[in-house]
């Protein structure tokens, strides 16, 4: 198993981090701007 | 499943998670995806009626990580054959660098939050039919069939067929007559696609101990049946034009797909794959996946014009 302290293994973990945090804000502004077109009467 | 996974499952567990976010992207089918959002995206120009354009991108996206998650279920499932399979033993779980259970979490989170999300933006109609899709792609697909029955991929193939459908139900809330045509053409469309492939993956296939139809049947018996769904494939990609969903445009360039399709599946039926190397199914393979781009962007420029 991998050293989770290596660089590498730093390298990954930032990295996915990064594509979740990218992913729960895409779904967060998804969820705002479906609100604000279902309110509006669509 | 197989002896083979509990070998896997100490490979994976031992490797722990040196997953990149592009191995969670890999679990996704990404090829396999643009080909469920282009027939989704033609089921619902196709539709009657209008959907606002931020609701439409929000159900194509749903029906994208929706197959996607089912796709990541169904490489955690299928981890033992993957490894014995030169095609897939490079994905992530057999390549050892993802846990199983991660694989079947993002794979459940993913489809349970699109099915969720379609229902509440878009209509509940089309939300069941993408849950429905998901099952029966997970539980009867992958599960029960795929290991069991040389028909798997005929019965199975209805997954497939699913995402025009709720393209459809995304504008009208219902499953009409067009819905049900595009769903007939892909299905029929699935076994010879399928088993083109089988035709010169057939030792892959054997060896992982999955009952292609060229692995029980043969190499004839295929061809002929692939033969017989090219055929029946032919009037079916019509149909939309027959119906009124589609115009002229749409049917003879239908009909000119279905044609070259069969000339494909003739030509499979009279190669002899051992010497050629199976030349002609590989040719088969590639434009079945044109095929199906092609009816379907045709079926948008119709629409859309």
């Amino acid at each position: 198993m991998s050293d989770p302290r290596d660089p590498e293994s730093q390298r990954r973990l930032r990295g996915r981090n990064l594509a979740m945090l990218a992913a729960l804000l895409g779904f967060v502004v998804l969820v705002y701007v479906v609100s604000v077109v279902r309110m509006g009467g669509a | 499943m197989t002896d083979l996974t509990l070998e896997t499952t100490a490979t994976s567990a031992e490797a722990g998670s040196t997953a990149t976010w592009h191995d969670f992207v890999a679990l996704l089918k990404p090829r396999v995806m643009t080909l469920v959002v282009f027939s989704a995206f033609a089921g619902l120009l196709a539709a009657p009626g209008a959907l606002h354009p931020v609701l439409a991108a929000t159900a194509i996206l749903c029906v994208a990580v929706a197959a996607g998650g089912a796709a990541a279920i169904n490489m955690w499932y299928d981890r033992d054959i993957d490894l014995v399979m030169a095609r897939t033993r490079q994905r992530p779980i057999p390549g050892g660098r993802m846990r199983p259970e991660a694989a079947l979490a993002f794979g459940v989170v993913l489809s349970g939050a699109a099915a969720g999300m379609m229902g509440l933006a878009v209509n509940w109609t089309a939300a069941a039919v993408l849950a429905l899709s998901v099952l029966f792609y997970v539980f009867v697909y992958t599960v029960w069939l795929k290991r069991r029955t040389p028909q798997n991929i005929v019965i199975g193939g209805a997954a497939g067929a699913f995402p025009p459908v709720i393209g459809w139900a995304a504008v009208t809330g219902d499953i009409g007559l067009g819905a049900l045509a595009l769903f007939a053409l892909i299905f029929m469309w699935t076994p010879p696609h399928f088993w083109a492939l089988a035709l010169y993956r057939n030792d892959d296939y054997a060896r992982a101990g999955v009952p292609m139809l060229p692995v029980v049947a043969g190499e004839r018996h295929t061809k002929l049946q692939m033969l017989v769904y090219t055929v029946l494939l032919l009037p079916l990609a019509v149909l939309p034009y027959w119906i009124g969903i589609a115009g002229p445009v749409y049917g003879a360039g239908a009909a000119t797909l279905g044609l070259l399709f069969l000339a494909c599946a003739l030509k499979v039926w009279r190669e002899d794959g051992a010497a050629t190397g199976h030349r002609a199914a590989r040719l088969m393979f590639g434009y079945s996946i044109f095929y199906l781009f092609a009816v379907f962007g045709l079926l948008i420029v119709d629409r859309t014009a």
